[in-house]
C-alpha cells in the first residue's frame, strides 16, 4: 500500500473542507472492508484517507412518520440487532445477517457498502425492494438518490465528487405484504451469493396481485429490478402458474457476469429459479390478517 | 507520513508513531511486539487476525491502526486473568481444540467474543458465529466441542 496521510475529522463541515482541498486524491473511509482491501490491491491509491469514525450523528437508526432513518455510519451488525430494525423492517434485519460474518459485520457499515457500489452485496436489492434512498450531503447542501437509481456502473455509483452519503431512508412495507431475501451459496456461507433475489408482495382482497417489486444481486454489474416481471404479475391472480411465468421474465432483465461462481448462462437459469422462490415465500408471508404488518 | 497512534492493548497504553499504512496486525505484533495474533489470508476472511476493539471482534489485517486510534484492544495474550487460562483457552486444551495452531488465537477471540454476547449459545448459532474462523487442519469438531465446552465451563463458574 502506497504512503497517505489520514485524517480525523470530526464534523461533517470538516470532512467536506478536506474533500475540497483535497478532491480526487481523498477517499471517505467509513468501516475500510472494501476500502482498505482496495488500497491493499492498489486498484485504489488515495493520498488522504477521510475517517468518518469520529464525526458524531451518523450511527443512530430511528423511526420516522415514514419509515427508518439509518445512519450511514451504522455498521450492518447494528442493523442487523436493532429493535427498531427487526420490529419494523424485518426484511432489513435478515437480509444484514447474511453478509459475510459477525466479523465483517462489526466493522462494514451500510454507507459504506452501497457507496462501494459492488453489484453482488447483499443489502442493495432489499433496500430497493423497499423503496429506500440515500442522503448525499456536501458542501452546497443535500440531494437525495432513489437506491433504484443510485448504482451507474460496476463499483460506479451517483456520489459526485464533494458529497458523503450520510443516512439511507427506509420505507416500512406496505400493510399485509410479504418479503423475503433469498441468497444462493453453494460455495460457503459467507460467500456473495452466486446469484441473490429480494421480493415484496401484497395483494387484494381479491387475492390478486395488488404490487410486487422484484430485486436481483449479482446479477448484472448493477442490483437489477426486474419490472417486466413486476408487471407481468400485478393485478393477477397469485397462482402458481402466474408466478411461474412471471419469474421466468426474469431472464430478460438479468446480464450476469461470467466468475467463478458461475456462467452467465448458469446464473440466468438459477436467477429465475430463484425469483420463483422468492415470489412464493414472499407471498406465504402475507400474513393473513390483513391488516397486519409486512413479515419475513 | 508518521502519525501518533494511541491504542490501549490489553490494558497497557500506548503512544506510537507509526505511517498512516500500517495495519493493526502488523502494529500489534511488529509495534507492540505480541505476535500471538497471526496473519493469515489478508483479506479479512480466514480469522486468523481476529482482535477485539472496543469489545468488538475485528479483523486486524484490514483495520488500519490509525483508524482505530484511542480504542482498547484485546489480544490473545490478554484474555488470561490472574496467570489463570480463560475458560475459552482452557476449553481449547481439554478438548483438542486446534492441531497446527495457526488458527487458534483467532479462534479463541472468536470463540470469547460470541459467549461475550451470548453465554448460552446453540449448536447452530455457534456454527454461524465460528464460521468466518478458518482451520485448514480441518479440526472443526474439537473447535465446536471446545466452544460448547468453555460456554458449560462458564455458566458453572458463573454459578459457583
Amino acid at each position: 500500500m502506497i504512503d497517505f496521510e489520514y485524517h480525523h475529522p470530526t464534523s461533517l463541515d470538516e470532512v467536506f473542507g478536506l474533500l475540497d482541498q483535497h478532491g480526487e486524491d481523498a477517499r471517505v473511509l467509513a468501516g475500510g472492508t472494501a476500502l482498505v482491501i482496495q488500497m491493499k490491491q492498489r486498484l485504489l491509491q488515495p493520498s488522504h484517507v477521510v475517517g468518518l469514525r469520529r464525526v458524531s450523528g451518523l450511527n443512530t437508526i430511528e423511526s420516522t412518520a415514514d419509515g427508518v432513518r439509518i445512519g450511514a455510519l451504522c455498521t450492518q451488525r447494528q442493523i442487523e440487532n436493532s429493535p427498531v430494525i427487526r420490529d419494523e423492517l424485518p426484511l432489513l434485519a435478515a437480509t444484514f445477517r447474511k453478509v459475510a460474518t459477525p466479523r465483517i459485520r462489526n466493522m462494514a457499515t451500510v454507507g459504506g457498502g452501497l457507496v462501494n457500489g459492488d453489484p453482488n452485496q447483499d443489502p442493495p436489492p432489499s433496500l430497493i425492494a423497499l423503496g429506500a434512498s440515500a442522503v448525499l450531503n456536501s458542501k452546497s447542501g443535500d440531494r437525495v438518490v432513489p437506491l433504484e437509481d443510485f448504482f451507474i456502473d460496476y463499483y460506479e455509483t451517483d456520489v459526485q465528487q464533494g458529497e458523503v452519503l450520510t443516512s439511507v431512508l427506509v420505507p416500512r412495507a406496505p400493510a399485509g405484504s410479504g418479503s423475503v431475501y433469498l441468497k444462493f451459496l453453494p460455495r460457503t456461507a459467507d460467500d456473495y451469493g452466486t446469484v441473490s433475489v429480494a421480493a415484496v408482495v401484497s395483494k387484494e382482497q381479491d387475492g390478486s396481485c395488488k404490487d410486487v417489486r422484484i430485486v436481483l444481486g449479482s446479477a448484472g454489474v448493477t442490483p437489477i429490478r426486474a419490472t417486466g416481471a413486476e408487471d407481468a404479475l400485478r393485478g393477477k391472480p397469485l397462482t402458481d402458474e402466474n408466478i411461474r411465468a412471471a419469474a421466468s421474465l426474469v431472464k430478460d432483465a438479468v446480464d450476469p457476469l461470467d466468475d467463478f461462481r458461475g456462467s452467465a448462462e448458469y446464473k440466468t437459469d438459477m436467477a429465475v429459479v430463484f425469483a420463483r422462490r422468492a415470489l412464493e415465500q414472499a407471498m406465504a408471508a402475507i400474513p393473513s390478517n390483513p391488516s397486519g404488518s409486512a413479515r419475513v | 507520513m508518521n502519525q501518533k497512534v494511541r491504542l490501549k492493548v490489553n490494558g497497557t497504553d500506548h503512544e506510537l508513531d507509526i505511517p498512516a499504512r500500517r495495519m493493526l496486525v502488523d502494529c500489534i505484533r511488529y509495534d507492540i511486539g505480541l505476535t500471538g495474533t497471526k496473519e493469515g489470508c489478508s483479506v479479512g476472511v480466514c480469522g486468523a487476525c481476529a482482535v477485539l476493539v472496543d469489545g468488538e471482534m475485528f479483523a486486524s489485517c484490514i483495520t488500519l491502526a490509525a483508524a482505530v486510534d484511542g480504542s482498547e484492544i484485546t489480544t490473545i495474550e490478554g484474555i488470561a486473568e490472574n496467570g489463570n487460562l480463560h475458560p475459552v483457552q482452557q476449553a481449547f486444551i481439554d478438548n483438542g481444540g486446534f492441531q497446527c495452531g495457526i488458527c487458534t488465537p483467532g479462534q479463541v477471540i472468536a470463540a470469547k467474543s460470541l459467549l461475550d454476547e451470548n453465554p448460552s449459545p446453540t449448536e447452530d448459532e455457534i456454527k454461524e458465529w465460528m464460521m468466518g474462523n478458518l482451520c485448514r487442519c480441518t479440526g472443526y469438531y474439537g473447535i465446536l466441542n471446545s466452544v460448547a465446552a468453555a460456554a458449560r465451563d462458564m455458566k458453572d463458574g458463573a454459578g459457583r
